[in-house]
């Protein structure tokens, strides 16, 4: 375990430089070169086609639909676009990769020079550099087998699965980011929620850390207060939650300080991140650019954006999550903190189309973030998988047409989420209807009643707080499924007549 | 130019061949690096003609934008994906370990 310095100190004795490289996997039906489904789920080796083992013969096309989202990126980064762009061989040998090389773009990326605006839990505004958006291919998984500890070290054996070689990627790459100060892992944590959000409102990932379909290399350096010269920097990988990037930040900081206090030196090299223990080992030395012996792809041509597409895309490009926030601020009335826990939960989409499908903002936040955001948390999901927002919207309806009690509201959305169809056919196959029928009500109450008559006295005294236990009997009797109010003003209606 | 002989040291032609997984002898070294030399400067030539506003060219024919829809078509079955294996185990190749990283 590496000896740390506090991250107060550190920061006392060094400023912080950051950089990241953000890995975003396109949602396109087909891989990036290949007509193999873009789907690596399922069994092993089951979504391959000749071109994703580079089999002899077989040539690469580009998929014209990862062209469109990467302009798109592009441009959503604040990024120009190419007026040529072109793929580049990157050379190495691993077996995550069956061509020993990997198609990737170099001198010519697709966009370039762009600025992200991030902004800060307390609101304040950072502005990121991107130095450039470039298409890319992925690689492999493999799973080492063998070894005491199931990562690399000690492993027999690998096993090699190619399902998601070939899966289209864009690789999002920022300039050195200085200034950042105390807030350096605060800011890196913003930072890749920003291209979530990005990359999510535009519809071209699903962006799902966990799921690897966003995924963030963090550089730090350390440049000693009182000097010019940059510091040698790391980069951390395997960084797979928004948490973890703020934490790996924060850990390369407090070790790096150390050993640079210590007299020593930073190697230049690739760090793992551990979730578990929250620290990071030692992985490869880092190749020079050189190493890669980058050349242009001889199979694939130019891609030469026309100005029209270019223009095209723009004006298609939706608002963006900073607008959208903002918009949404004013229009639904919260107060702040109310507001900021909606987007600390990530659910601004989902409430945005629940209010659009006709919810009140109110009820929409109620629910979001009151019982769905507790099944999704016993579960470990995110809570827009369990429920759509038209669906909330028919259910939140339905509760505030007093179809529903809050009560039945909850079982419903318990069917809803357990997949058993829309909150109508929830509340027909489980019969959960408030019974608003006032026969069955006061069939129930006469009964009840009738087996509690000093009840009937006492309301004609007027204790009306004596209806309470005949309310109860009827609620029993309807298991629950009436609204109570009404009960109420049936028993009263009846005592007095 | 006989003159300006070659920048391309043994060290790094072994640099290329470990980069290349390539076994050389040393005299096949020795070898390269003057050959590899000679390349060198057969292309410094080049680019003392060849200034800035000529584009560099990495295709001689003039096609760009030569794309396919994105509409998903045969795959091999798994069989077929692992015929070429040397060795395979669970529907996956199986390769030697190998100490190093995903790129």
């Amino acid at each position: 375990m590496a000896a740390l310095m506090s991250f107060e100190e550190a920061l006392e004795k060094f400023e912080p430089v950051l950089g990241f490289e953000v890995h975003v996997e396109l949602s396109t039906a087909t891989k990036m070169f290949s007509a193999a489904p873009n789907d690596f789920g399922g069994d092993p080796n089951t979504n391959i086609a000749p071109v994703d083992l580079g089999l002899p013969g077989s040539l690469p096309v580009v998929n014209e639909q990862a062209v469109r989202y990467s302009i798109s990126l592009g441009l959503a980064l604040g990024c120009s676009i190419a007026e040529s762009s072109r793929f580049a061989r990157k050379n190495y040998f691993y077996p995550d990769t069956a061509k020993n090389y990997q198609i990737s773009q170099y001198d010519e990326p697709i966009a370039f020079d762009g600025e992200v605006e991030v902004e800060l839990d307390d609101g304040t505004l950072v502005k990121i550099p991107i130095e450039r958006a470039h298409m890319e291919e992925d690689a492999g998984k493999l799973t080492h087998v063998g070894g005491s500890t199931g990562r690399i070290q000690g492993a027999e054996y690998s096993l090699v699965d190619y399902n998601r070689a070939g899966v289209p990627l864009v690789e999002i790459v920022t300039r050195m980011i200085f200034g950042t100060e105390h807030r350096a892992p605060e800011i890196a944590r913003a930072y890749v929620a920003t291209i979530r959000d990005i990359v999510r409102s535009l519809g071209v990932s699903e962006a799902r850390m966990e799921r690897g379909n966003l995924r963030c290399d963090a550089n730090v350096s350390l440049r000693r207060r009182g000097t010019t010269t940059l510091g040698t920097r790391t980069e951390t990988k395997n960084v797979n939650s928004l948490r973890s990037v703020e934490r790996a930040v924060r850990y390369e900081i407090q070790r790096q300080a150390a050993v640079l206090d210590a007299g020593g030196t930073i190697t230049q090299e690739t760090r793992h991140w551990h979730e578990d223990t929250g620290t990071t080992s030692p992985g490869r030395p880092k190749s020079d650019a050189d190493d890669y012996r980058y050349f242009p792809e001889p199979d694939l041509l130019p891609v030469v954006p026309s100005r029209q597409l270019v223009a095209e895309l723009r004006a298609a490009l939706p608002e963006s999550p900073a607008a959208f926030r903002r918009r949404l601020q004013t229009e639904y009335g919260f107060t702040e903190s109310e507001f900021r826990d909606i987007i600390n939960a990530n659910l601004l989409v989902e409430m945005e189309q629940t209010v659009a499908a006709g919810a009140a903002p109110a009820q929409a936040r109620k629910w979001w973030l009151g019982e769905i955001l507790r099944i999704a948390n016993a579960r470990g999901v995110e809570p827009g998988t369990l429920i759509s927002p038209l669906h909330l919207s028919e259910l939140i309806a339905l509760v505030e047409t007093g179809m529903l009690t809050d009560r039945l509201g909850r079982q419903v959305l318990e069917g809803v989420v357990a997949g058993e169809g829309s909150p109508d056919d929830v509340v027909e196959a489980r019969g959960l209807a408030v019974v608003s029928d006032d026969t069955a009500l006061l069939a129930a109450i006469d009964e009840a009643l009738a087996t509690q008559p000093d009840v009937l006295a006492k309301i004609r005294d007027g204790k009306v707080q004596a209806a309470g236990a005949v309310i109860g009997a009827v609620m029993k009797a309807m298991k629950g499924q009436a609204d109570a109010a009404r009960v109420r003003e049936l028993v009263l209606e009846r005592a007095n007549s | 130019m006989p003159d300006e002989t070659s920048a391309i040291t043994t060290d790094q032609v072994q640099h290329l061949a470990n980069l290349a997984r390539i076994a050389l002898t040393p005299d096949e070294i020795a070898h390269l690096a003057v050959e590899l030399g000679s390349i060198v400067d057969s292309v410094r030539k080049v680019t003392e003609v060849a200034t800035p506003d000529v584009p560099a060219t990495s295709h001689p024919i003039p096609l760009q934008n030569v794309f396919r829809q994105d509409v998903v078509g045969e795959v091999l079955t798994p069989e077929q994906a692992l015929a070429g294996a040397p060795d395979s185990f669970d529907g996956r190749f199986r390769v030697s370990a190998i100490l190093g990283e995903e790129q």
